[in-house]
C-alpha cells in the first residue's frame, strides 16, 4: 500500500516531444495550404489580367455548380472511405442507375420531378443498405482489397444492366428547377440561371443536413465512432454492421441526388455513362480534400470544378480534351506538397 | 456463484494456442488481478472474455454462457472493456467519448454523469471539448476508464492500464481506480505487470505463466509468497 499512499493525485504532464512533433507536422501542413492558396490567387490574377474580371467572374460562377456536384459525390466517397477504408468504385454507377429510376418515375410514370428524385433516393438508400448486408459484411472489414473488388463488380453489373434496360441513346431529364431561358438572376453582372442557383442551394442544404445527422444524432455518433475506432466501437456495444450499413445507404442517396443535379442543367443528357467523367473528377476532389475529411471533400470539389473550367477556358491549347489530364496532374502536384491532401489528418499515433 | 467464471478456457490465434485451459473466477464486488510477464497470456485472457479471440471451454457471465456471442452483445450485457493501448476514439472530443461510452444506455441526459467523471478526473473536464487524440497517454487512459464506466457496467475489464505511462501517472491512476472501486462498487478484472500496484487494489489475484495459471489466492497470500515476491515484486 505504501506506494499508493505516497501517490498524490499528480497533475499529468503532457509530454513535450509529441506536442512538438505535432506542431511541426501542422506547420508543414499549413505551408501546403498557404502554397495552394497562393497558387490559386496568382492564377486568378493572371486569368483576370488576360481577359478581364467580368469573364473570370462568369466562369467562376459557372464552375461553382460543377464544383458543388463534384463535392457532393466526393462527400459520398469520403463517407464510405472514412468508415471502411474502401474506395467505392461503384459510387458513380449507383448514382447513374438510380438517376435512371428517377427518370422512369418522372418521365414514364409522370410523377412530379422532386417526388421522383426523393423516391429514387430512398430506393438507392435501400439498395445501398442491402448491398452492404449481402456483399460487404461477409468480408473481413480490415481486408480492403476484396471489398474494393466487389465494388468494381457492382460498377460493371449496374452499367451493364442500365445499357440493357435503357439503351445508350441519351435522354432528356426533367429539370427540378425553373429552366426557361428567362429564368436567371444577375449577380454582379453575370447571368446565372435558376438551375445553377438551385444546384448551389441543394448541395449546401444537403451538406448541412448530413453534418447535422452526423453530429447530432445517435446513429451519427455511432458512425463517427466506427470511423474512428472499429474495435472500441464493438467494445462499447455499437452494432458495427448496422452502422456501416447506414453509411452505405446515405452515400447511395447522396449519389442519386448528385446525379439528378447534374442533369438539371438542360444541356446534360441522361445515358448509362453520364456519371463516369463526374466520378473521376470527384475522386480528384476527394483526394485533394484528403479522403478522410468531409469539409475537404466539398472544398476539393469546388477547387476541381474551378480548375476544370478555368484551365479549359483560359489555356486554349489545352481545350476540353486535355482538361481531365491537367486536372489530375494538379491533384498529383497537390499530393506531392501535401501527401494527406489539403484537409486530411497527419496521423501521429501514440504508442 | 461468481459473476464471471472461466473453466478450462483455451484460446488461440490461428494455429498458435496462447491459453492452455485456465480456470478463473471473479466474484461480485471484488477486484481480481491477473499478473504475468510479457507473453504470459494476460491480454488473451481478457480478450477471450469479450470473444475477440477464438476460444474453447466455458466462459460464463452472470450464469450465461458467452460462447458464440459477439463482442457487441457482450458489451451490451454489461461488460466494459478498456483495451490495451486505451482504445479511445481519437477523432471524437473528450465529451463525445464519454457519450459513446454510454451508448448502450437508454437515457440521453448524461450531464450529471459527465460532471461526475470530470470531478474524478479533473483533467478530462478541462479538456472536454478537445479531441481525444490530442490528449497525453495518461489522460487517454483516464478517458478510457471513464468511458468504460459511463456504460454503468457490471464488470469492468482493464487491460494493463499502466502500460506506457510514467510511474507517477500510474500511481495517480490506481489511486483513482481505488476510489472508483470504493464508491461505485464495480467488479473489476485487471490484468497487470506492475504487481505492487495491482496488489494494492486487488482482493484476489492469479499469476499467469506461459498460458497457464501458476498460482492463485487472496492478494495478501500472494503478496507474501516467496516465488511471487522474487519474480514480480523484486525483493
Amino acid at each position: 500500500m505504501t506506494l499508493l499512499e505516497q501517490a498524490r493525485p499528480a497533475d499529468v504532464q503532457s509530454d513535450g516531444f509529441v506536442e512538438r512533433f505535432r506542431s511541426r507536422a501542422a506547420d508543414i501542413g499549413n505551408r501546403g495550404l498557404i502554397l495552394t492558396g497562393a497558387l490559386v490567387v496568382i492564377l486568378s490574377v493572371i486569368f483576370i489580367a488576360m481577359d478581364g474580371a467580368k469573364l473570370f467572374w462568369i466562369r467562376f460562377l459557372d464552375a461553382l455548380a460543377n464544383g458543388f456536384i463534384y463535392g457532393a459525390v466526393a462527400l459520398a466517397l469520403v463517407l464510405i472511405y472514412k468508415a471502411t477504408g474502401i474506395i467505392n468504385f461503384a459510387q458513380g454507377s449507383m448514382a447513374m442507375f438510380f438517376t435512371f429510376v428517377a427518370w422512369v418515375l418522372a418521365r414514364e410514370q409522370g410523377w412530379p420531378v422532386w417526388l421522383s428524385i426523393i423516391v429514387a433516393m430512398v430506393l438507392a438508400a435501400a439498395f445501398g443498405a442491402a448491398f452492404e448486408r449481402i456483399f460487404v459484411r461477409p468480408f473481413d472489414p480490415s481486408n480492403h482489397l476484396p471489398i474494393t473488388m466487389v465494388t468494381i463488380a457492382l460498377l460493371s453489373i449496374l452499367d451493364g444492366l442500365a445499357f440493357m434496360i435503357w439503351a445508350a441513346d441519351p435522354k432528356g431529364f426533367p429539370s427540378p428547377f425553373p429552366s426557361k431561358l428567362s429564368n436567371y438572376v444577375m449577380i454582379f453582372g453575370a447571368k446565372v440561371f435558376y438551375a445553377t442557383v438551385g444546384i448551389w442551394i441543394t448541395v449546401i442544404v444537403m451538406t448541412v443536413v448530413i453534418s447535422l445527422l452526423l453530429s447530432k444524432t445517435k446513429i451519427g455518433l455511432a458512425f463517427r465512432s466506427v470511423s474512428s475506432n472499429l474495435e472500441s466501437s464493438r467494445l462499447v456495444g455499437i452494432n458495427v454492421g448496422r452502422t456501416l450499413q447506414f453509411g452505405w445507404a446515405l452515400a447511395a442517396a447522396i449519389g442519386t441526388l448528385a446525379g439528378s443535379l447534374v442533369l438539371s442543367d438542360t444541356k446534360s443528357l441522361l445515358d448509362p455513362s453520364f456519371m463516369a467523367k463526374i466520378l473521376v473528377f470527384s475522386f480528384a476532389a476527394a483526394t485533394i480534400g484528403g479522403l478522410d475529411s468531409l469539409v475537404g471533400a466539398v472544398v476539393g470539389g469546388i477547387l476541381v470544378g474551378q480548375l476544370q473550367t478555368m484551365v479549359g477556358g483560359y489555356i486554349t491549347f489545352i481545350g476540353s480534351d486535355l482538361v481531365l489530364a491537367v486536372t489530375l496532374s494538379v491533384v498529383i502536384i497537390v499530393l506531392l506538397v501535401r501527401p494527406n491532401g489539403l484537409f486530411g489528418k497527419v496521423r501521429v499515433e501514440r504508442v | 456463484m461468481s459473476l464471471l467464471q472461466l473453466t478450462g478456457v483455451k484460446a488461440s490465434y490461428g494455429p498458435v494456442e496462447a491459453l492452455h485451459g485456465i480456470d478463473l473466477h471473479v466474484d461480485e464486488g471484488e477486484v481480481t488481478v491477473v499478473l504475468g510477464a510479457n507473453g504470459a497470456g494476460k491480454t488473451t485472457t481478457i480478450r477471450s472474455i469479450c470473444q475477440m479471440v477464438t476460444t474453447k471451454g466455458v466462459i460464463e457471465f452472470n450464469g450465461v454462457s458467452l460462447e458464440g456471442k459477439s463482442t457487441t452483445d457482450i458489451a451490451r450485457m454489461g461488460v466494459a472493456h478498456v483495451p490495451q493501448g486505451r482504445g479511445t476514439f481519437a477523432d471524437l472530443s473528450v465529451e463525445e467519448n464519454l457519450e459513446v461510452g454510454a451508448f448502450r444506455r437508454k437515457e440521453r441526459n448524461l450531464r450529471a454523469d459527465y460532471d461526475f467523471w470530470y470531478e474524478i478526473f479533473p483533467r478530462l473536464g478541462e479538456r472536454r471539448a478537445q479531441l481525444a487524440g490530442s490528449l497525453s497517454g495518461g489522460e487517454q487512459q483516464m478517458l478510457a476508464v471513464a468511458r468504460a464506466m459511463m456504460s454503468k457496467p457490471t464488470l469492468l475489464l482493464l487491460d494493463e492500464p499502466s502500460l506506457g505511462l510514467a510511474p507517477i501517472i500510474v500511481q495517480d491512476l490506481f489511486h483513482r481506480l481505488q476510489t472508483i472501486k470504493k464508491e461505485q462498487g464495480v467488479t473489476m478484472l485487471v490484468v497487470e505487470q506492475n504487481a505492487t500496484l495491482a496488489f494494492a487494489i486487488a482482493d484476489r489475484a492469479y499469476v499467469l505463466e506461459a498460458g497457464e495459471i501458476a498460482l492463485s489466492g487472496t492478494s495478501d497470500e500472494l503478496k507474501n509468497d516467496d516465488a511471487v515476491r522474487r519474480a514480480y515484486l523484486g525483493y
